[in-house]
């Protein structure tokens, strides 16, 4: 009964999303862009259950997002190019994650910003390769060889989003629910004791990390293909920064979470800076400032107080 | 019966302190060896060294035959040996069945992703365990919600539930209220007595020696000071005066 609501409400998340998209045209661009950084942040949850923060997981998403526009010059397919950059992703994640799952709380969240900073330098510097701040244009992309109109590469981008959202939602809910996950959450409390178990903290938390990364990817190659520009400031710490942002807004209780927290964030983004161009930054900060002051378990967790106190009334 | 753990010449300073300066200590497989002394004497380093969290300075550890020096508390785990702790260390957020379950979970293999950790059979054998404990009312409970006394047994049933064949336990009484305390000590003397688990405890009721250690070791500065059967270490008048703290002829009980 629970689990039929849950798909239900899924289902009805995503009818929102396509009639939103198709009554206002130019919101369907916005909500790919969102759902595609949802992807990049539910990364971020995961880490959030073992207490970590990485301020640097825009690394994963512009290594993917460059990645496909390197690809998409010599072949541009979307079905090949979005699952060889999203797990070439992966594998830098791993080699970094090596790394970095040694350290922890703020060694941890600064190695990755200082990982990502890096990244974004080659990227600027390397004007010949990537013609640095100027980004490169990607040509758009083909689907199973199709050749698509641009609206209805719009549309076929939103889907794509769209499915690798709920597939990633139900992943990372099966993951949490599983001993990995648990012992993931382990970590914030008493790493020690997993040791003392048999279990590896440090192994555990380079899984969770793997994936974030994998997600990240996707989220990147998504991003890459809708805007059909990539630039250095993809890789830049305050794109990190907003991903964990749109991580505290949206709530880490629940795999919607992200999604939701990235989709007011974009929509807060996007008209803030229609009504007031100068001071969108400061909307942004003041929504983050009244979330974590009043609605400490984000958006989602401010849904679900509402629910609860009307089934009791 | 035959040496399950033994340590050999073990030393380890903290800076001036001498936790272990010259520890030699055999346990047999299937006693309760009970571990007496005052504070500071390395009774927990002894713990600490025989679990892999402290390396010795100099000295052997074997277990079963095996040398386990430079071994990591997870390797150490895995070949048999689990630890109870004085502070109990639980996750906090989450309860007490799920505790127990990642126990159980992390004995047959923690990386199978797809299927939920409170699965039937984990949480089968999660429930049976605390059934033996009697925290089977408490199974729902978050564990930073529990009473010092059923933190403590908790944090013994994880210990359990990896099902080891040594069992080291630091203070498993500490912090159990004096009234429960041999109820406490009674049940888990029987869960381990039933699955043949070799014990190792420190404790300082020396009313709960008396009943369940098979032989007593007592600790002072690092040094094991005598060893024996309760009996005849009990009344040693060196060990009633500078461990127990108590003239000759005083009852025992009134150490605590």
């Amino acid at each position: 009964m629970r689990r039929a609501g849950e798909v239900l409400l899924v289902l009805l998340a995503a009818a929102l999303v396509l009639v939103v998209a198709w009554t206002v045209p130019w919101l369907r661009f916005v909500l790919t862009i969102a759902l595609a950084k949802g992807l990049a942040v539910l990364g971020i949850l995961l880490l959030l259950r073992a207490g970590q923060v990485s301020f640097g997981h825009a690394l994963y998403l512009a290594f993917a997002a460059y990645a496909i526009a390197f690809g998409a010059a010599r072949v541009p397919e979307t079905l090949l190019l979005l699952p060889l950059a999203a797990i070439g992703a992966a594998l830098l994640g791993l080699l970094v994650g090596l790394f970095v799952v040694r350290y922890r709380e703020i060694f941890f969240g600064m190695l990755n910003l200082a990982l990502s900073m890096v990244f974004y330098s080659l990227l600027e510097k390397f004007y010949s390769i990537t013609h640095g701040t100027d980004g490169i244009r990607l040509p758009p992309t083909t689907f199973a060889g199709q050749v698509l109109d641009p609206e209805t590469q719009g549309w076929a981008m939103l889907c794509l989003a769209l499915l690798l959202s709920i597939l990633f939602a139900v992943l990372v809910r099966i993951y949490l629910a599983s001993p990995i996950g648990q012992a993931l959450a382990g970590i914030k409390t008493r790493e020690a004791r997993l040791e003392f178990m048999g279990i590896s903290g440090r192994r555990v938390l380079l899984s969770a990390y793997v994936l974030s990364t994998l997600m990240a990817g996707c989220g990147g190659a998504v991003l890459a293909m809708t805007t059909r520009h990539v630039t250095p400031a993809l890789s830049y710490w305050t794109a990190s920064g907003e991903l964990v942002f749109i991580a505290i807004l949206g709530g880490s209780g629940s795999v919607a979470g992200p999604f939701l927290g990235a989709v007011a964030y974009e929509l807060t983004r996007v008209y803030a800076a229609a009504l007031v161009a100068d001071a969108w930054q400061m909307v942004l900060g003041a929504v983050l400032l009244l979330v974590i002051l009043f609605a400490p378990g984000g958006l989602w967790g401010m849904g679900r107080a509402l629910v609860g106190r009307r089934r009791q009334a | 019966m035959s040496v399950l753990l033994s340590a050999r010449g073990l030393r380890i300073a903290f800076g001036g302190l001498k936790a272990a300066d010259g520890i030699d200590l055999d346990v047999m497989e299937g006693e309760f060896l009970a571990i007496i002394g005052p504070n500071g004497a390395g009774k927990t380093t002894f713990i600490n060294m025989a679990t892999g969290y402290l390396k010795p300075q100099a000295g052997q550890i074997t277990y079963a035959g095996r040398n386990i020096l430079g071994m990591t508390p997870r390797q150490i785990v895995r070949l048999g040996v689990a630890r109870s702790f004085q502070l109990p260390q639980l996750f906090t957020e989450h309860t007490v069945l799920e505790n127990t379950a990642l126990a159980v979970a992390a004995r047959e293999g923690v990386w199978s992703p797809f299927a939920p950790l409170l699965r039937p059979r984990f949480r089968r054998e999660a429930e049976e365990v605390l059934d033996r404990f009697g925290l089977l009312p408490l199974a729902g409970q978050r564990a930073d919600g529990l009473n010092e006394g059923a933190r403590k047994l908790a944090d013994i049933a994880m210990a359990v539930a990896l099902r080891p064949r040594l069992l080291l336990m630091d203070e498993p009484t500490s912090g159990v209220a004096s009234a429960d305390k041999m109820g406490v000590v009674e049940t888990l003397a029987r869960v381990l007595r039933q699955s043949g688990v070799t014990a190792v405890f420190v404790e300082h009721d020396m009313d709960v020696v008396a009943r369940f250690a098979d032989r007593v070791a007592v600790w002072g500065q690092g040094r094991i000071m005598a060893l024996g059967p309760p009996e005849q270490v009990l009344n040693d008048p060196d060990v009633r005066r500078d461990v127990i703290g108590i003239g000759p002829g005083e009852a025992s009980h009134a150490a605590a």
